[in-house]
């Protein structure tokens, strides 16, 4: 007997269909708001008008005004050039850490979740009395012991962000190795850094980078608050959160040096959210 | 038409269609101008392989359609409502009270935290048609026609404390508590063993022939369908190819497809591909004492012990056929034999030499000569990959091919199980079932194997797509001499294709037979038990049909 019921279907549609990787417009709208903060970032010495840290004018809190588009904080220096230069602390410092963390802990989780036994046992347990320890409280200490700069903050915040990850995708990546092709590929004789690389990872894709996403707004709110304390950036750069705390005082004044430090924190991490919610479907439902 | 109705029809449906918005945007007509009739107390069948749109029909008749479809022309008329006409509102009022619903997977359809009796009885509270406790002893009443053990006290316990058969009767029970006009069977014995099947068949056979309302019998088995309907719709492709009485259908087909179909029911008996060269060869797959189970070791035994004592020997050529039913540890079996589940005791033997146990400790060259294939075609393949890719994979990791020489062998195997070669760069998740199965075929045989494990490959398939991969599985034990181990529940399969056959019960081979042998020489009670179980064609066969009590209580899993 031939297979017509099967073969006919086929025929109808022998190209792969339709386009592949298409956003929607939140998308879009989201992936743009990023592009643009990165480029403020790389560019920020060649856009601000003024040196971040000098003092441009005699008002404090000035308004908004030709000469400073959005007015002066409490000492009179400029705030776009200092948001300006903030993008890079803020949107690098967060890029890099959240990239570390995720990367980081999913490999691990992946591992985790194919070795199994022993391994996993241990680095779960492991992760998971260190993820007892309060965010802010570690960060404290560690800035405290070794003193604050770019590199130790990335690997702080990863250190935080971490263990959160490796659950994540140790969770996910468990449930997939249990998958009958995962089950073949073993039986075929695969080592665990195939069966990691080309049968679970694309399959966790999705969820991972929503996660990401999630994860990169934390750790911004995280930096922020502690620039906040007084642990983060130190002066006289400053990244956005550090602005804001700066800049508190002013709020009775109305000043718009609190108000757009604030916009370009909600502006950041509402966009990463729109962009990684709207991912495209090809992405996104992969292991769904 | 058959004409014979006098009275007007219970249920009536013209030129139904129902299309579907795919995730690209694309308009798909699922199911394209479908008229059918139910007269008062009458059950169709709807019949059709997977996508035929069987159950799309069903869903319609309640004015339901899956996300993402929706009804777009023609009228379904049940008594006096006019369910397409219908606001959202009228139609949840006349689910439940005139149309009701019996589910494929019942495990799934009862909520674990809940008593029976609770969920069976929530329809009446929904629509507020009798007081609790008069609809607690209709409940009863409905247990003890439905032939449920301890009828009055079923109903407190909760669904994992019941069997699947049992729990598959109580879904009718719940369907049937408010007296509908028109129930709704959707594969409800599908997910069932045969020996459990006959029970809940036997149950609503009665129930329906009682109760007087109407129903449609949604089924691929037309074995299934020859007990229990009047008439058959077969569908396929959102068509009707033919209406006719069960007797019609089954006795003097007139379309082609249902030839087909009946066709495939009853596949030819294998005839052995002998390859009988040196004699003195050693068998391809011998298993010696086999032990193996799951959980904790604990004094060298796993808490779960499943396998128990399982000696075999395969010649090389032949196929080995092991039936059983859930439970009975033939999954297992392969598991233990590829090396997955590592066996705790006993051996087994590829072609004279002794396997590790676990598939750690075994060579490529061992892995390579032993595949597996398994019954769930969709999750057997990586989503994520091309189908090329997939293929692509076994050919690098065994034979070292690369580039144009890997390319073209992709080609040659997807010939080999007669798919277009554009095929290969398709994702899983664009191909039907058989075509999946066709892919995991295809990728065993990239490793050019000597032995093929097939664990139920056929089960989760139709009837007709299942009895063409059976001939493709044939033709490739001619061309390339290949033996194979097959393990099914379903034993007409495995004699169309088996050479021996061997029966599992808990774990343990109770029976060792040819297969052509096994229908009339089998002496195991259980064997017999399962034999007499399997379905026929024929209307009067589940009437007729006789076991012996006590073996049922013995063996079977009801």
């Amino acid at each position: 007997m031939t297979p017509v019921s099967e073969t006919t279907r086929v025929s109808e549609d022998t190209k792969p269909s339709g386009p592949t990787f298409v956003f929607n417009w939140v998308g879009r709208v989201g992936l743009a708001v990023i592009l643009f903060w990165a480029l403020v970032a790389l560019a920020g010495p060649f856009l601000s008008p003024y040196p971040p840290g000098e003092i441009v004018d005699w008002d404090y809190f000035g308004p908004v005004s030709s000469d400073y588009w959005m007015g002066t904080d409490y000492l009179g220096r400029d705030i776009f050039s200092r948001i300006i230069m903030g993008a890079r602390y803020t949107v690098g410092i967060a890029l890099a850490a959240v990239t570390l963390a995720c990367t980081i802990g999913v490999v691990l989780g992946m591992i985790a979740a194919v070795a199994g036994g022993w391994f996993d046992m241990i680095l779960s347990r492991f992760l998971d009395a260190y993820n007892g320890i309060p965010s802010l409280l570690f960060g404290l200490v560690v800035v405290a012991a070794v003193g604050s700069s770019i590199p130790v903050l990335v690997l702080t915040l990863t250190a935080i962000y971490m263990p959160g990850s490796y659950r994540f995708a140790r969770a996910l990546a468990v449930n997939i190795n249990t998958m009958d092709f995962v089950t073949v590929a073993r039986a075929r004789g695969e080592g665990t850094p195939y069966l990691i690389t080309r049968e679970i990872f694309p399959n966790i894709l999705g969820p991972v980078l929503a996660d990401l996403g999630l994860r990169f707004v934390f750790i911004v709110l995280v930096l922020s608050g502690l620039s906040f304390l007084g642990l983060g950036v130190q002066p006289p750069n400053a990244d956005w959160g550090a602005l804001v705390r700066e800049n508190i005082e002013g709020l009775s004044f109305g000043a718009p040096a609190v108000i757009f430090p604030s916009v370009a924190i909600a502006s950041l991490t509402i966009s990463v959210n729109m962009f990684i919610d709207n991912l495209p479907t090809r992405i996104r439902d992969r292991s769904e | 038409m058959t004409g014979t109705h006098t009275k007007p029809p219970l249920v009536s449906v013209r030129d139904l269609k129902i299309g579907a918005v795919t995730d690209s945007g694309r308009e798909v007509e699922i199911i394209k101008g479908v008229d059918f009739d139910i007269a008062p107390g009458e059950i169709l069948a709807l019949i059709g392989e997977s996508g035929s749109g069987k159950t799309t029909i069903a869903l319609a008749l309640m004015g339901h359609t899956r996300t993402g479809c929706s009804i777009d022309g023609g009228q379904i008329r049940i008594g006096d409502n006019d369910v397409t006409a219908m606001s959202r509102r009228a139609r949840a009022r006349i689910r439940g009270t005139e149309v009701s619903y019996v589910p494929q997977s019942a495990a799934a359809a009862f909520n674990p935290s809940m008593r029976i009796i609770d969920q069976v009885i929530e329809t009446t509270e929904i629509h507020k048609l009798m007081p609790k406790a008069q609809a607690r002893s209709k409940a009863v009443e409905l247990f003890r026609a439905l032939a449920l053990p301890d009828a009055d006290t079923i109903g407190n316990r909760y669904p994992h404390q019941v069997s699947g058969g049992q729990l598959q009767r109580l879904s009718a029970a719940m369907a049937l508590i408010s007296d509908p006009q028109l129930v709704i069977f959707d594969e409800p014995t599908t997910a069932l063993d045969v020996t459990t099947q006959i029970e809940v068949l036997r149950a609503f056979k009665s129930i329906m022939a009682q109760g007087g309302c109407a129903g449609v019998y949604v089924s691929h088995d037309l074995a299934v369908v020859a007990q229990i309907a009047d008439r058959i719709v077969v569908l396929r492709g959102g068509e009707v190819q033919e209406e006719g009485t069960t007797e019609q259908i089954l006795t003097a087909p007139t379309h082609p497809y249902t030839k087909e179909l009946l066709a495939a029911f009853e596949p030819l008996p294998h005839q052995s591909v002998a390859i009988a060269e040196a004699e003195d060869q050693s068998p391809i797959l011998e298993a010696r004492n086999l032990f193996a189970g799951y959980g904790a070791m604990r004094n060298g035994e796993p808490a779960a012990k499943v396998l128990q004592d399982v000696s075999f020997t395969l010649e090389r050529g032949r196929n080995l056929g092991v039936i059983g039913e859930s439970g009975s540890g033939k999954s297992t079996l392969a598991r233990a034999l590829a090396g997955i589940l590592s066996p705790y005791s006993g051996e087994v033997l590829l072609d004279g030499h002794r396997l590790h146990p676990d598939l750690t400790g075994r060579s490529k060259e061992d892995l390579r000569r032993m595949q597996i294939v398994f019954q769930l075609a969709d999750t057997a393949l990586n989503p994520g990959h091309s189908v090329g890719n997939i293929l692509a994979r076994p050919l690098t990791f065994y034979h070292g091919l690369r580039g144009k020489t890997r390319e073209k062998r992709v080609i040659e195997l997807l010939d080999m199980v007669h798919l277009p070669a554009n095929m290969r760069h398709r994702a899983p998740s664009e191909l039907s079932g058989g075509q999946k199965q066709r892919v995991n075929l295809a990728r065993a045989l990239a490793a050019e194997p000597e032995l093929v494990l097939c664990d139920e490959i056929t089960s989760a398939l139709d009837t007709v797509v299942a009895a063409a991969i059976l001939d493709l599985l044939k033709e490739l034990q001619t061309e390339l001499g290949l033996s194979y181990m097959f393990i099914s529940h379903d034993l007409s399969t495995v004699e169309a294709i088996c050479d021996d056959v061997l029966v599992m019960f808990k774990g343990e081979v109770v029976e060792a037979l040819p297969a052509h042998e096994m229908s009339e020489f089998a002496t195991h009670p259980y064997s017999r038990l399962l034999i007499s179980s399997i379905p026929r064609l024929d209307t009067g066969w589940l009437a007729g049909l006789e076991q012996d009590p006590e073996l049922i209580a013995q063996f079977a899993n009801r």
